[in-house]
């Protein structure tokens, strides 16, 4: 065997860096030349060993320059990073190619090719994305139908409520509390007040006007700060020693979670109305909240629950033994502990919530992925469903990772174990 | 002297384990009582019958002339005064030191910030732990959480103090600080049960001993008279054993 295989060795370490870094060299030149210039210089091999020539030079060169201990830092790195056998140096090698070949083409599309100025569909004549779509149609992915003059209301209410939120951060400990009061208490009807209207001289705007990226926020604001404290004492009464709350704790979850959300939201919309009076309304986005939150709640329930779960007997006795009741003990000793430990649950029923909001199509409110959904269909802007998607997948993507950035952060915050 | 705690034919069971065998116990006021006893044998059960950690099926248990029961509305009431102190300390992890032992005579006493904090500062002052106050449980040795853990019992200013295994789960050389901090109280009159194996500090503070077996109290007796001849043959073997 030591005959026919040519073992890389450390004597003569310059001769197989050379020929390997040269086969290397080859193969991505292969793969360069391939991808920017369409030219297939292995073309005269059979066309399958031909698709796979640079990956087999590459393995070869990878394979030449494995050498244990060579003395050479960078070398040394290489190899034990990406070289270290010969399966590793394929998939090294696989990746690698990979990227150079649909990069450039992603990147293109993005921006190289891609259209930004204009107005209409007509204005992109490059081959990547017509942005231009995004560009005329963002009033409406924003705003969706609510009346271009009164979409001040919208941008005062949002702005209102950053200000409150970074004064927040800002203002002393014990004002804190008050401004908490007052941002879950009573902005949300001032919020309401300013986009409905109908009051103050404001025009009434019904809320099947409401939709895009705002209505996200509102349907997504409403249910996270509603789910949370009822999802609370769902997951306590679950726990709870009298059987009547226990049994309905566990009714209510379980029926919640066993049911898909865009049933729950199909019957707010389609059941609901038909078990009210006659001349009674309720509003088709309160049903929808309410839906959204109490389904969600339920899933919040189980993950508090977990927490709940995975506290210590000791801390219920020692908060007992200090003289405290059921609800003192809960809310100074357990719940706090119990909500920092589940932070990373909490999270990720949250984002789940947010990516949940476009499903309310189903009862005709079109949120983000709704407006571009029907922008698309559109006949001045047909064929322009993968720049409406890629959009709003990015804004999605955007609003999930805050959130996931500022959960890791309150856990760092709230760590006491230093 | 007057009578505090009272227990009379007590008994309880853990399903069909019977873990208390009619028991009758005596405290009064300022008396210091220890209990020992081979693991498994209700000590333990028996503390915290006292203040309804766990709960008796037959027989009374009187404290400060209330009757314990599930009848008992106030427990919480109870439970305020009388301290606990834990084998496993059961710090509030999510607190500092300080903040641990003002939580509860804030909103159980309803006592304002300033006062609770003064006197939770003289509580950790008398445990000599007064420079960790800004501290969370976390940071502290296992003597100095454990010495913080008494601090909080007494900022409640309790009449009673209740003892499971201060000691087990410490060091040897944290059990010192701890039983030295606990012989201060013992001196400034508090009434003490303590369940403890340490009988170094029974012999220092107790009054009476109690020596306990499979859910029974095998043995009451004055301090002395327990170490230096003991009745029970049950009670030699244990002490010949630990010793």
């Amino acid at each position: 065997m030591k005959n026919i295989l040519i073992r890389p060795t450390k004597e003569n370490l310059a001769n197989f860096v050379t020929l390997g870094g040269f086969l290397i060299f080859i193969s991505f030149l292969d793969v360069l030349i391939n991808t920017f210039f369409k030219i297939n210089f292995t073309s005269f091999l059979p066309s399958k060993l031909s698709y796979f020539a640079p990956l087999i030079i590459g393995t070869i060169g990878l394979y030449f320059i494995r050498i244990e201990y060579s003395g050479n830092r960078l070398l040394d790195k290489i190899n034990t990073n990406f070289n270290s056998n010969n399966l590793n140096a394929i998939l090294t090698l696989l990746v690698i190619f990979a990227l150079i070949k649909y990069i450039p083409p992603i990147l293109n599309w993005f921006f190289f090719d891609a259209n930004f100025a204009g107005n209409t569909k007509e204005d992109c004549t490059g081959s990547g994305a017509c942005w231009v779509f995004v560009k005329v149609w963002f009033n409406r992915f924003v705003y969706g139908m609510y009346p271009d003059a009164e979409q001040w209301r919208i941008n005062s209410a949002f702005i209102m409520l950053f200000a409150l939120v970074a004064a927040s951060f800002f203002v002393p400990a014990k004002l804190k509390k008050y401004f908490l009061i007052f941002l879950i208490f009573v902005y949300p009807i001032i919020g309401l007040k300013l986009i409905s209207g109908g009051e103050f001289g404001l025009k009434y705007v019904e809320t099947g006007a409401w939709g895009g990226l705002s209505l996200t926020f509102i349907v997504s604001a409403f249910a996270l700060i509603l789910c949370f404290p009822i999802g609370m004492f769902l997951a306590l009464g679950r726990r709870s020693n009298l059987p009547a709350i226990r049994f309905t704790s566990i009714g209510f979850i379980e029926l919640w979670r066993g049911v898909p959300l865009i049933t729950v939201l199909f019957m707010s919309a389609v059941m609901f109305p038909m078990f009210l009076p006659d001349g009674t309304y309720v509003d088709k986005l309160i049903r929808v909240l309410i839906a959204i939150t109490l389904f969600e709640a339920a899933y919040m329930a189980e993950v508090i629950r977990g927490g709940l779960q995975a506290l210590p007997k000791g801390q219920y006795e020692a908060a007992k033994s200090l003289g405290m009741g059921y609800w003192r003990m809960h809310f100074l000793i357990i719940l706090p502990q119990a909500l920092k430990l589940v932070i990373p649950g909490i999270a990720n029923t949250f984002l789940a919530l947010v990516k949940d909001t476009p499903l309310i199509f189903v009862v005709g409110l079109l949120e983000l992925a709704g407006m571009v959904n029907l922008a698309k269909t559109n006949p001045k802007w047909l064929g322009m469903a993968m720049e409406g998607y890629v959009f709003a997948g990015l804004v999605f993507w955007v609003i999930c990772y805050a959130m996931s950035r500022y959960s890791q952060n309150l856990e760092r915050k709230l760590s006491t174990e230093r | 002297m007057k009578k505090i705690i009272e227990l009379k034919n007590v008994n309880k069971w853990f399903d069909k384990f019977q873990a208390l065998k009619d028991i009758n116990l005596e405290v009064n006021q300022q008396e210091k009582i220890v209990i020992c006893g081979p693991s498994g044998s209700g000590k333990s059960t028996l503390i915290r019958c006292i203040n309804r950690l766990e709960e008796h099926q037959d027989g009374q248990i009187i404290v400060d002339g209330n009757e314990i029961s599930e009848n008992t509305k106030d427990i919480e009431k109870i439970r305020a005064e009388v301290g606990m102190v834990f084998q496993q300390f059961n710090l509030f992890p999510h607190l500092s030191i300080l903040d641990n032992c003002t939580l509860a005579p804030i909103w159980v006493k309803k006592m304002p910030k300033k006062q609770a904090e003064e006197i939770a500062m003289k509580n950790l002052e008398r445990v000599q732990i007064a420079d960790q106050a800004k501290k969370f449980p976390g940071q502290l040795s296992g003597g100095q959480q454990q010495r913080s853990a008494l601090a909080r019992a007494l900022c409640m200013e309790p009449k009673i103090m209740l003892f499971d295994e201060p000691t087990s789960a410490l060091d040897p050389e944290m059990i010192k600080e701890v039983l030295d901090s606990m012989v201060d109280l013992a001196k400034a009159g508090m009434t003490m049960i303590v369940v403890t194996h340490e009988m170094g500090f029974a012999k220092e503070v107790a009054d009476n001993m109690i020596f306990m077996d499979e859910g029974k109290i095998v043995e009451k007796a004055k301090t002395k008279d327990f170490f230096d001849n003991p009745k029970s043959d049950r009670t030699k073997l244990f002490l010949s054993q630990i010793l």
